[in-house]
Order: C-alpha cells, then structure tokens, then sequence
C-alpha cells in the first residue's frame, strides 16, 4: 500500500505529445478513476505509473520512492488489463502463480496465496482450468486474481470491464469496489465509460487531450464541472450548453436565439460578458406555460422506464433554434410534434466562459 | 461440398480416388522393384509384389552395394538424420531468437536486420553455391557433419514464419510478464515457446523433410565415403559404370529413404491436429 504522486508528467511519442504536464496525489488506499475519451492519455498515463512506457519528463512517485527510472517488476505493481492478458496456455493456478515464483516465494506460501486470493473471488473450482475454458467473467476474475496474490502497492487497472457484457459489468463494478476496500490497496483505474468512474471512484479525474481537467469526489464534478468538457462528459445524457451572454441590466441571461432566461439562486457574471449557460436534461421539469422559462418542439422521445428523454428544438420567446433534452419521470405522456414548457431547477444553472470554457464562479450549488 | 447428392459425391470421391492413385503409383512401383530380383526388374516389371523383400532389404541394410561404390545404407541413413536434424533444430534456434530479437526489442537498424533477412529468401542454395562451398572449403569443412549442415541453417523463412507468428502475441501478455517480474529471456521460455509449439512442430517437420531431400549439396562437399547421405548415396548407386544398375536394391534403398519424413510426419501430425483445435492465442 502506498500513496502515488504525479508530478508534472509530460509524454510524447515522437513529435506528438499526448500528455500535457499532469500532476495528481493519489493518497495511500485511495481508489482513483481516470476518465475521458479514446485518446485522452489516459491509457498513457496508467501505463507511465505501471513502467511501461517511458516517461517523457515530470515525475512519478509511488510511496515516497521516486519509480521514472524503475522496471515495472521494481515498482511493485499489479495491472489487469482490458483483455485480461492471462497466459493461455497456463492454468489458473499457473496464471496467478506466476508472478509469485519469478518472485522466488516458496512452494507452499504461493499455494496458500493463491488459494486465499481463489476463495476471495470464487476461483476454487476452476484452479485447473485453463483461461479458453473460462466465461469472461471468470476470466476477469483470474485476472484480479493474479494482481491480488502480488500483494502490490498499487493496483493498476486498464479498462478492465469493457469487454463484459452490460449486467456483467455492473456486477463486476460492484466487486472490485468491494475487493479494493477489503484490501485496501490503492487503485488507479482507467475508463471511458462516465458510470464506472462516477460509481467506483473516491477522486475522478476528468481528462481531455493530455490535460485532467478536474480532479474531484465523482459529486463535486457533477455538481460543479469545471470546464464544459467535464460539463458535458459527466452525466448522462450529456449538459445541454446554450449559447448567452449576460444581459445588460444583469438580471438575467439572453440566448443568442432570443429572450431572457433568469436563472433562480445563481450569480451572474459581469453584464455584456459571452457565457454558455448549462443546463442538465434531469434538472428540467415540465410546468405549465406561463411559468416556463423553455419551450421544447419535442423531436423524438425515449421513454425508458423510470425516466422518459425528451429531445427537442427550443422555440417560443427563449433560445429558439438550440437542441436540448429533458429528463422527465417514467409516467410522462409526451409525442413528438407537441410543445413542451420547461422550467429549470433553481440554483441550477452552470456558468461557463464562451471562450476558455472554464466555469464562472460563484455558481450554483 | 455443401449440398448432399450422390452424384456430386461419387465425382468428388472418383476424383479424390484417381489424384492419389497418381500419387502413390510410383511410389508403388518402387515398393514392387524391391521385393523382386534383379533380373525380374529388368525384364520388365510386374504390378504385383514378388518374394524377394526380406533377401533384397536385408542385402541394403547389410552389405550396401559394394559395387556400385556407396557405403552400407544403415550409415548413410545415420547422416541423413544427422544432418536434416541439424539442419531443422539449427533453423529453428537460430531463426526463433533473431525473430524474438527483431519483434520484441527496439534497437538501431531493426527493420533492416529484418529486411536482410528476408532477402535471402530469394537466394536458395542453389544460387549461392559456388561462394558457400569456397568458404566451407576455406573454413576446412568438407567431409563433415559441419559442413553438411552449417551452410543450410541460415533461414529467412522459419524466421519470417515466427514474425508473424509473435506479432499475433497480444502486446499485453508480455507486458503482463513484464509486470509479473519475468525478464525478456524468462518470457521467452515460459510464454513464448510454449505458445509457438504448434508453430515449431510443423516448422519442424517443413525443415526436417528440407534437409533430408538435400541433394545438391551433400554431392559437393562430401567426396568421403563415410559422409555420403541416403538422396545422394541413391544417385551413386544408379550411375554404377559399366553394369546393369541394381534396380531392385536401388529402389529398396529408395523406400528405405522415404520412411523418415513419413515418420517424422506421422510423428508431429497430432500437434498439428490440436495446432488447428485451438483457436486461442
């Protein structure tokens, strides 16, 4: 177990950088996703704590012991990958044991560890098999299974559930959280997919072309994103941005495509400044007309059960013209074609600078 | 064939018959001509084996054809199989390490290691023969298992084979050895030639049949009785000066010859088979 610091890492492969200076602590036991799209580093950046991958400039440190010029058996990390990479013509039991006889241990203590590792993910009975003969589920678990018998200071995780299937995912998602806590081994964990990160995180780390662009608990960056990226990555469907800036009597909000919206319980910026105001599809409500502060063409509805998506065209007096989804409960009878009026939930609103994306504060909640 | 008619099936079978009728004739033939005398043979052959197998097998494996200027085939038998076993385990070591070399490790020059080797591809011994037997006469080798063998070990196909084979090794096992602790040579042993071991087996058994059939150059190098090889001992045995060649113990030696590869085929046929069962990688 150990504490990880980042320090200003930078990564280029040739003349491309994909990492631009990021800096992170990771404190001792504490379970670290890093999200973002295909190609935001994130891989890279896992891969420089892991030893796989040079590192371009900065530093990485993991316990205290600077790890740059280290191989990764030196390092004393465990990885899973995405496609689990167990050795496939091993057993399990080879598969888990492997590490642990290269490390020298004796016969009897890599029985007894992988045997307690075995029994913590219910691998006993398939010990003998090898990892063709297993489903994808087990296979995963094998592959934990192989970091947890390490004993590792970190555990490293690459996109580990996405070649699962939808339920599980979810099943699994629920296990390496349980596990990491038993443990208490610090993880880093690497995806794209915004559910993972929000449910499975302590601290998200939101990353964009090489750059985190927030570091937070999963409810601060919901709750305060702080560029419109992480605005529109985190929470699904995605923030709805409309273009405004703020009107001259500074008591409201003019979309570029008419009207003034007054957002309740936020705090405007300077009058005449270009913003992006964000609204989230769940903090929409349907209200009668006269207290609206949206109207919505319905385009096209996707009623999901508990929750039924509105996606539509604003129009009437407010921002006609942009596209915007609503959340509305599960009961909601709406069509395609009809008019819904929308009210957004006070304090609600997110402020955003028009040209750097960054988020104006002070704002919402 | 997809669809079930018994017609179609008879003219598939028929065909199937008649193709390795054509194959196995000669080598029929050749079975025949040795289980007769040698005047029988030359009178002109029947298609039906005669009595004399045992005298007529007994007398190659014996005596050899003193005559006829070649060694007792049990020793020419024995340099054949050293050499084709040189000549395969040698391909196969040399071209598995360059290829670990050229797929795994980063260093200058890399690709044109790689290209060099597979230039040679389009130089078969044949082409290089003058220059290679100069040097192996300079180096002394002539009338040696050495120089049977060495020439021939240089392989651009086994190592071209192998690329291929490990590029279709997830970059993510051995980055998981690299996490596991295992250094390159230990990934190699442990995870590498296991993995390739159906790959070995049919390299082995392509490079063993390629030895064995050397011809040109087992002729060359070997002017000493005690180094001739079966292929080349049978050509020997057919230019035999002024007498009748002895068919009947020509062909014997013959099919002699041919029950190595045949064993050794025999022999590596289930690693094939369960090469082609698993799927995974």
């Amino acid at each position: 177990m150990a504490a990880i610091a980042i320090r200003d890492v930078t990564k280029t492969y040739g003349k491309l950088r994909v990492i631009h200076g990021v800096s992170l602590d990771v404190d001792d036991g504490a379970f670290i996703v890093i999200v973002g799209p295909s190609g935001c580093g994130k891989s890279s950046l896992l891969r420089m704590v892991a030893g796989l991958e040079p590192i371009t400039a900065g530093e990485i440190a993991i316990g205290g012991r600077v790890v740059n010029g280290l191989e990764p058996r030196e390092r004393n990390v465990a990885m899973v990958f995405q496609n689990y990479a167990l050795y496939p013509h091993m057993s399990v039991f080879d598969n888990m044991a492997y590490g642990l006889k290269i490390a020298g241990l004796a016969k009897a203590d890599i029985r007894a560890r992988v045997e307690r590792a075995a029994a913590m993910l219910q691998l006993q009975p398939y010990l003998a098999r090898k990892p063709r003969e297993l489903s994808g589920g087990q296979r995963q678990r094998v592959a934990m299974g192989r970091a947890l018998v390490r004993d590792p200071d970190v555990f490293l995780f690459d996109e580990p559930l996405s070649n699962l299937d939808a339920k599980l995912r979810v099943q699994m998602r629920l296990e390496i959280r349980q596990l990491q806590r038993a443990v208490g081994t610090t993880a880093l964990y690497v995806t794209h997919d915004q559910v993972e990160a929000m449910t499975l995180a302590d601290r998200l780390v939101v990353m964009h072309n090489g750059v985190a662009e927030q570091v937070g608990t999963p409810m601060e960056v919901y709750r305060a994103p702080a560029t419109t990226f992480v605005a529109g990555f985190i929470g699904s469907p995605s923030m709805t941005l409309l273009a405004a800036s703020v009107a001259e009597s500074g008591k409201g909000l003019a979309l570029d495509g008419g009207g003034l919206v007054k957002p309740r319980d936020t705090a405007l910026p300077e009058p005449g400044r270009r913003v992006l105001v964000g609204v989230r599809p769940e903090h929409l409500s349907a209200v009668s007309a006269p207290n609206a502060d949206l109207e919505l063409k319905v385009t096209a509805v996707e009623a999901l059960g508990a929750d039924t998506l509105a996606h539509g065209v604003l129009c009437g007096r407010n921002g006609a013209g942009a596209t915007l989804v609503a959340r509305l409960p599960g009961g909601t009878r709406i069509g395609p074609g009809e008019t819904l009026p929308l009210a957004i939930a006070p304090g609600a609103t997110h402020l955003f600078d028009a040209g750097t994306g960054r988020r104006i504060e002070p704002a919402g909640r | 064939m997809i669809e079930r008619r018994p017609l179609l099936s008879l003219i598939t079978h028929g065909t199937l018959v008649l193709g390795a009728a054509i194959f196995a004739f000669p080598i029929w033939l050749a079975f025949v001509a040795s289980t007769h005398t040698g005047r029988e043979v030359n009178r002109g052959l029947s298609l039906l084996p005669g009595d004399r197998m045992w005298e007529n097998y007994a007398t190659v494996l014996g005596d050899g054809l003193s005559t006829a200027g070649a060694p007792p085939i049990g020793l020419m038998l024995f340099n054949s199989t050293v050499m084709a076993l040189a000549i395969a385990l040698g391909k196969i070591a040399i071209s598995l390490l360059s290829t670990f070399a050229i797929v795994y490790f980063r260093f200058p020059f890399r690709v044109l290691a790689f290209w060099t080797i597979f230039i040679t591809l389009m130089l078969p011994v044949e082409v290089r023969i003058l220059p290679t037997f100069e040097v192996v006469a300079d180096l002394g080798l002539l009338n040696s298992y050495a120089g049977l063998s060495i020439p021939l070990i240089a392989s651009a196909t086994a190592t071209f084979l192998f690329r291929q084979f490990f590029m279709t090794v997830p970059d993510e096992l051995a980055e998981a050895a690299r996490i596991d602790g295992a250094g390159p040579m230990r990934f190699f042993r442990d995870i590498l030639l296991p993995l390739s071991r159906t790959n070995l087996a049919a390299l082995f058994v392509i490079l063993f049949i390629y030895g064995w059939n050397q011809y040109l150059w087992p002729l060359l190098v070997t002017t000493d009785e005690g180094y001739y090889t079966v292929v080349m001992g049978i050509q020997r045995m057919a230019n035999s000066g002024d007498q009748l060649p002895q068919w009947h113990l020509i062909m014997a030696t013959a099919i002699l010859a041919m029950l190595p590869p045949v064993a050794v085929i025999v022999a590596m046929q289930r690693l094939f088979v369960k090469g082609l069962v698993e799927t995974e990688k």
